[in-house]
């Protein structure tokens, strides 16, 4: 049977917020797609562009350098509330990274503070030396373990609220409290790269799922072989947990 | 103190044979490192010891093969040269250089040094002499775990070049980020590019650094691109914009082999990847920088086999292997260009570790177009090395099935077992050496 179902992707300022291989986000997540015969589109924007939320289903943020960044960072006030009013809806979003820090209210590093989105209540300030390592998380949305990469300068805060897992392996947030990205809503920061959803085929689905079920009520998908991305997946898990 | 020298001198070279006869490893890193502590400034010492001119070579790609072609082409105008060819490039690698090339009298003769570094090195390698002309190839991203940003390599290079103001510094001009650096650092540079379109280089989705101005921070223009960020930039905003190029590559011609003419001389070789145009434009505009005619450059190239790794043949039992390091995106991109080159069928292995040379991050796969690989008339591709599961989701992603085979000694012979004739093997750093010692044995047991 035919799936009439259509997902759209935003992907904002790839230009710019292209560091670790964000582009695997998108082909994960369109070919996963694909694969289920859910017709998959990818929308660039780049600095200056219009963009219709209304048009979206999901958007990835990508990270950049903390140069980058502050280029971005002017730009986005301008669509600040209507990304907003986004989330709010429950529009699904994965932000990655320098992406994760600027979804905060801001980044303050010692060349001065980026503003962030403001879209969740957390906040992020440059610490000692950058956090760089192979991570595994525990999270609540997927049964398997979620595992990536981490490269960040920045601690970030997340004021009480959900984060994305709990660390077994590397340094998370800020390195101190445990805990790893944040989920608010349909919308996870995470400073995992990797990058993140080809190893984690089950917070792939997560974000698809939720995209599906905002926009026609339903969130069922087939299932797909993904003997390939668990082995990827233990395989980190148990070099690095020791499990 | 000299006797420390001749102690030291010694001690690097026994420590070398040991490690290559017993261990069977390359011994140039513990050599060094034993040297330096031994006689701490044995560096400053010997490389006070060059007649003639010092040269180095840094820069994300091309630094070995670049180096070791200046070396050769340095050679062939009969000096004596000392050269850190294995690609050793860090502090240790550097002082082996020198401690191995001297005489058991712990005294250097050598009318110049070719000299690759590693960019983060730099900064514990130019306290000991500085470098008359530093070759800056180019800048990509590369192993951001252990560099870090872009940006964080341009400063630190900065600084580093402005502790030496009189060297000149002889670079890439097509690279906006490298001719940005030398241009910023004050010091006289020369630029060598090429400025006639060579490739369309359209539809290709690679990621591009350097798309906005270092200078001022606005948008850059691009009349074309070679590939990656290499092309012909102007801002549109402030002055910044390609420099005027000394030493211009012109009628390029790409196929089995490569040719162009620079200075009314062409230049051919026998090498695929137009990458290696640059290499070998680079160490021509090194040399001839130096006052040197370079009359046997040609017939240097000829001759020139690296025997490092890099597009290097091995001949076993009926197929002809190539080797060839890539590692990381603007490098891969270039190597999958070259495998293209060649229209025949063809097996591909592509190893894949996460040791700290490498780099531990390896996420820098997915942004390698392997789904250029569909066109590369390849039978099969193996995926081995300690992330080969990684790899082989890579290749998943743009439906390119690929056979998993963690152990590349049995991948090899497999390949070689089922007679596939045409081999490519493509391998990240700390791979290249132990696949490398694998197949120069089979080669040695035809």
């Amino acid at each position: 049977m035919e799936d009439i179902r259509k997902i759209r992707i935003g992907h904002l300022y790839p230009d710019l917020l292209n560091l670790y291989g964000d582009r695997g986000n998108i082909a994960c997540m369109m070919q996963r797609c694909k694969w289920r015969g859910i017709e998959a589109e990818t929308v660039e924007y780049n600095l200056g562009d219009r963009i219709d939320f209304a048009q979206l289903d999901i958007v990835l943020l990508g990270g950049g350098s903390d140069r980058e960044q502050r280029i971005v960072c002017q730009k986005l006030q301008e669509i600040r509330e209507d990304f907003k009013a986004y989330v709010e809806d429950y529009g699904v979003v994965i932000a990655v990274c320098g992406g994760y820090q600027l979804l905060g209210k801001y980044y303050k590093t010692e060349e001065g503070t980026i503003q962030g989105l403001d879209l969740v209540d957390l906040y992020t300030e440059q610490g000692e030396g950058r956090l760089i390592s192979n991570i595994v998380l525990q999270s609540e949305l997927t049964a398997m373990p979620v595992v990536g990469f981490e490269n960040h300068g920045g601690r970030t805060y997340i004021n009480g609220n959900q984060p994305f897992g709990k660390v077994l392996y590397g340094a998370g947030n800020d390195g101190e409290s445990g805990y790893e990205g944040v989920v608010y809503k349909n919308m996870i920061g995470t400073y995992l790269h990797g990058p993140l959803l080809p190893k984690n085929p089950q917070v792939c689905d997560w974000l698809i799922a939720k995209a599906l079920e905002r926009k026609y009520g339903t969130s069922q998908l087939l299932p797909l072989d993904d003997s390939q991305e668990i082995e990827a997946n233990t395989y980190v898990y148990e070099r690095f947990t020791g499990r | 103190m000299k006797l420390r020298r001749i102690l030291a001198v010694w001690a690097a070279k026994c420590a070398e044979k040991v490690s290559v006869h017993v261990f069977h490893r390359q011994g140039v890193t513990w050599a060094g490192r034993i040297a330096l502590k031994i006689c701490p400034n044995i560096l400053s010492e010997l490389a006070g010891q060059v007649r003639e001119h010092i040269f180095i070579v840094c820069g994300t790609n091309g630094k070995t093969t670049t180096n070791n072609m200046l070396c050769a082409a340095l050679e062939a105008e009969g000096k004596k040269v000392v050269c850190n060819h294995t690609g050793s490039n860090m502090l240790n690698g550097v002082a082996a250089a020198f401690a191995l090339a001297a005489g058991w009298s712990g005294n250097l003769d050598a009318d110049c040094a070719s000299i690759e570094i590693d960019e983060a090195s730099t900064k514990r390698v130019f306290p000991y002499f500085k470098p008359d002309y530093m070759v800056l190839t180019n800048l990509f991203r590369d192993q951001l775990d252990r560099y870090g940003e872009i940006d964080i390599t341009m400063n630190l290079l900065k600084e580093v070049i402005q502790t030496a103001p009189d060297m000149t510094v002889i670079v890439n001009g097509d690279d906006a980020l490298s001719s940005f650096l030398a241009m910023d650092t004050g010091n006289p540079y020369i630029a060598y590019g090429i400025s006639e379109q060579v490739v369309e280089d359209k539809d290709s989705r690679e990621i591009r650094e350097g798309r906005f101005c270092k200078k001022c921070g606005a948008m850059m223009r691009y009349n074309f691109y070679h590939y990656s960020q290499l092309g012909d930039y102007a801002c549109t905003a402030c002055d910044f914009k390609r420099p005027a190029i000394d030493f211009d590559a012109s009628e390029i011609q790409l196929g089995d082999g490569l040719s162009f003419t620079v200075e009314n001389r062409r230049i051919s070789a026998n090498y695929k990847g137009f990458y290696n145009v640059y290499n070998i434009l680079a160490a021509y505009a090194a040399i001839r920088s130096a006052g040197i005619d370079a009359v046997h450059f040609c017939r240097m190239l000829e001759e020139f086999n690296p025997e490092n790794g890099r597009m290097e043949e091995f001949h076993i039992r009926g197929t002809k292997v190539v080797l060839n390091l890539a590692k990381n995106p603007a490098g891969f991109n270039q190597n999958i260009s070259a495998v293209m080159q060649d229209s025949t069928p063809k097996d591909v292995i592509i190893v894949i570790n996460d040791n700290a040379q490498d780099g531990t991050d390896i996420s820098w796969l997915w942004d390698v177009d392997f789904d250029r690989f569909k066109d590369t008339n390849a039978n099969s591709i193996i995926v081995s090395g300690i992330r080969c599961q990684d790899m082989r989701l890579r290749l998943k992603y743009v439906d390119i099935p690929s056979v998993l085979e963690e152990d590349v000694t049995k991948a090899i012979h497999e390949c070689i077992e089922k007679g596939c004739g045409n081999l490519y093997v493509l391998v990240n750093y700390t791979a290249l050496f132990s696949t490398r010692m694998v197949l120069k044995k089979m080669e040695g047991q035809k």
